[in-house]
């Protein structure tokens, strides 16, 4: 039987400042066609224009049936694979071979409109996607009950939470009935309850022999929907192959982020940096709050110091850096801000400079973090590392009961206390709090902790 | 079975003809963008619909005090100056918010350009689809106004569906050519209107074929409108009718709208990278 994707040397070449916010006005082009002839060498015009692959040379084949995850890390091309497939923008060589009708859905909810009401939106959302109109009106029932929204068909969605409007945007996409759906990461939204669901709905639909292209960071997903996995680094394909192994190839990939493995971590050369970025980012050093190096494991509760040091290329009017923790399913659990900081001076002057981000106790549930380090000028995004380098927190006894916190994104200290009606002299308060709970500094510690 | 299915995606160059069947497949999805564009147009207003011809009517009061009463222009011997300015404006009204609304329709729905396939020709032919309701509406205004002035409908109303196809044509043309520029240069913001400012002046609206030179009278048909204009008041008015150049500007809207197209079909391609 002949594959139902066919994936033949497929590549795709982006211009720098081309998928940037910056766009050419008429008058920018107009004066380079004019200033052209005088340019003394058209060499020197074609080599400051520079070009990236965002994919290169990828060639697989997707049988009918299959369930396919495509991972990588940020900026692999996964996102570039999925334009490309589901026909939003065009490969620059090679091509894709679909033999079958195909629904992708990079995200819940495309076309919604906040001042139509949930009813009018799905039938919208349903044709946007490529469903007919009869079979919209034949599933809308199912859809309204998935998407748990029954009292509120008739309320215009900007007046829905953004939970709402995510489920009633999946629940039109899960009843699409193409042959081949391409999913990209939109399971990361929604709470934990309806992420289940949605998994749930998607292992249902991958019953029914359907084929499936699946994009996420939630690797206990790829690897509950999935048999088959593809691994992308860099805009290659280095690994195609079961599942359990791209996984392993993936996460190995991950503990590398970041060049070596002490207190220090170069970013001058970060392979996840987009190339339109000039660094900025050139170093980060890891060290408790008493100045000793620390390596990229802390204990929880414990101190970190991070010390970043960067090269600012102009006077920086309104210089902002951000912190990200990520969980290993690519949720942000901590974002840490200068913007968030009181008096702190944004008005930062050209040349080499070290900014310090002090956190006194580091409450993260214990696990694997990546940190995402991003600069911003005012608005503008002037520098960004995801996957910078992986954070360990590991085990302590942060409550002194000798009970490690093991499930959630953050520990914090806390007070329990029960009163008993029938026996108010049975009353018992139990606090469980840090110990080292006296330290001043904690609470400032836990207010400026933003969870996103 | 399923019929056998099978498309190719590779890069593409150079002039792309417009794919009928797969625009005759997904035919529903631009009636539903229709839809939503006149959903949502007027809501949260307080007039809601009436806005549709309140902007002719209100036009029409001010054109007909200051330059009827005041300037002394003169429309159509035939019929009161009210009558004959709406009928302008009715149909040049249509075009501007037409052009207006659709040359900026791309940017207004870039996360859909962004996130899902669809043929992309379908976002400013949506919005210029929707428009029609309103021409329909300041028709229905110009029926009253007819009563009211006791001006009968001629047979030559038969002919009005074809200068209606001609305005949609040329905003058509002219929304998909502009949308598709606004894309990659935001120029067109500031040039839409600055036309539609400029086009009401170069177009007969407010005053009469007649007072152009017989010399230079072809010329006007360059402009697409000028003919659909001369046209409504024809077909609805029974006012004189200018065949040369009304034949020059439905020739102009045609070509018009393969221009936009392909010009559309051009640009599309980046459209997801650089938007």
């Amino acid at each position: 039987m002949e594959p139902i994707i066919e994936v033949h040397q497929l590549s795709k070449r982006y211009r720098f400042g081309h998928s940037v916010q910056r766009t050419a006005t008429a008058r920018e082009v107009v004066m380079r066609s004019l200033t052209a002839p005088f340019r003394r060498r058209r060499a020197e015009d074609s080599s400051s224009e520079a070009f990236f692959w965002a994919l290169k040379d990828i060639d697989f084949h997707v049988n009918a049936g299959e369930i396919v995850g495509i991972i990588g890390a940020n900026g692999a091309g996964k996102s570039t694979m999925l334009k490309i497939l589901s026909r939003i923008t065009d490969p620059t060589e090679g091509s894709v071979t679909l033999r079958g009708r195909m629904a992708s859905l990079l995200e819940v909810g495309t076309g919604f409109h906040p001042e139509l009401t949930g009813r009018e939106n799905i039938f919208l959302n349903g044709a946007v996607l490529g469903m007919r109109h009869a079979e919209i009106k034949q599933r809308f029932d199912e859809i309204v009950a998935f998407a748990e929204v029954e009292k509120f068909l008739d309320t215009p969605v900007k007046h829905y939470s953004s939970g709402m409007s995510v489920r009633l945007g999946f629940a039109v996409a899960a009843h699409l009935q193409p042959e081949i759906l391409v999913v990209d990461e939109v399971l990361a939204v929604g709470d934990m309850a309806f992420q289940k669901k949605c998994l749930g709905k998607m292992s249902e639909v991958s019953k029914t022999g359907r084929t499936i292209l699946f994009v996420s960071h939630n690797m206990a997903a790829v690897e509950n929907l999935c048999q088959r996995g593809i691994v992308l680094e860099k805009g290659r394909l280095v690994y195609d192959g079961d599942v359990k192994t791209s996984i392993a190839r993936y996460m190995a990939h991950a503990h590398q982020a970041g060049e070596g493995q002490g207190s220090e971590i170069d970013l001058t050369t970060a392979s996840t940096r987009k190339p339109k970025f000039d660094p900025i980012l050139r170093k980060v050093s890891l060290s408790t709050n008493g100045g000793e190096p620390a390596p990229r494991a802390v204990t929880l509760g414990s101190s970190l110091r991070l010390e970043i040091s960067l090269r600012l290329p102009d006077k920086a009017p309104g210089f902002r850096c951000g912190i990200g923790f990520n969980s290993v399913f690519g949720q942000r659990v901590l974002t840490l801000h200068t913007f968030f900081a009181p008096g702190f001076n944004d008005e930062v002057l050209a040349g080499d400079a070290t900014l310090t981000c002090e956190i006194p106790s580091l409450t993260l549930v214990p696990g694997e973090y990546f940190i995402f380090l991003y600069v911003d000028f005012g608005t503008e995004r002037k520098d960004a590392i995801p996957d910078a380098f992986m954070l360990s927190v590991l085990d302590s006894d942060y409550f002194g009961t000798g009970k490690p916190p093991f499930s959630g994104v953050v520990v914090m200290p806390h007070r329990w206390n029960m009163a008993t009606a029938t026996q108010p002299d049975n009353q018992q308060q139990i606090g469980l709090q840090h110990k080292s709970e006296q330290d001043p500094t904690q609470d400032a510690s836990l207010q400026n902790s933003h969870t996103v | 079975m399923q019929p056998r299915f099978e498309l190719v995606l590779r890069p593409r160059k150079g002039w792309q003809p417009l794919d009928f069947q797969e625009v005759y497949l997904q035919r529903e999805l631009l009636g539903f963008l229709m839809w939503r564009d006149i959903k949502i147009r007027y809501r949260q207003t307080l007039l809601g619909g009436v806005w549709a011809v309140l902007q002719p009517l209100m036009a029409m009061f001010v054109f007909t005090f200051f330059f009827h009463r005041l300037a002394g222009v003169k429309g159509d011997p035939q019929v009161p100056y009210p009558v004959f300015a709406f009928a302008g404006l009715s149909v040049w009204t249509f075009f501007a918010n037409a052009l207006s609304q659709s040359s900026n329709s791309l940017l207004a729905n870039q996360q859909m350009v962004k996130k899902v396939y669809f043929p992309r020709i379908f976002i400013p032919l949506g919005t210029i689809g929707a428009m029609l309701l309103d021409l329909l509406l300041s028709l229905v205004l110009l029926a009253f106004l007819m009563l009211y002035y006791r001006i009968h409908l001629t047979a030559h109303v038969l002919l009005l569906p074809l200068f209606i196809v001609g305005a949609l044509l040329s905003a058509a043309g002219l929304g998909m050519m502009l949308s598709a520029l606004n894309v990659s240069f935001r120029d067109v913001k500031y040039v839409v209107p600055f036309l539609i400012q400029m086009g009401i002046f170069v177009t007969p609206v407010i005053y009469p074929i007649r007072v152009i030179p017989q010399k230079w009278i072809l010329l006007m048909g360059l402009n697409p409108m000028a003919g659909m204009v001369i046209g409504f008041r024809y077909s609805l008015l029974g006012s004189a009718a200018s065949w040369g150049v009304m034949g020059i500007s439905l020739a102009v809207s045609a070509l018009t709208f393969v221009v936009g197209l392909y010009v559309f079909r051009r640009m599309e391609r980046h459209f997801a990278d650089v938007i």
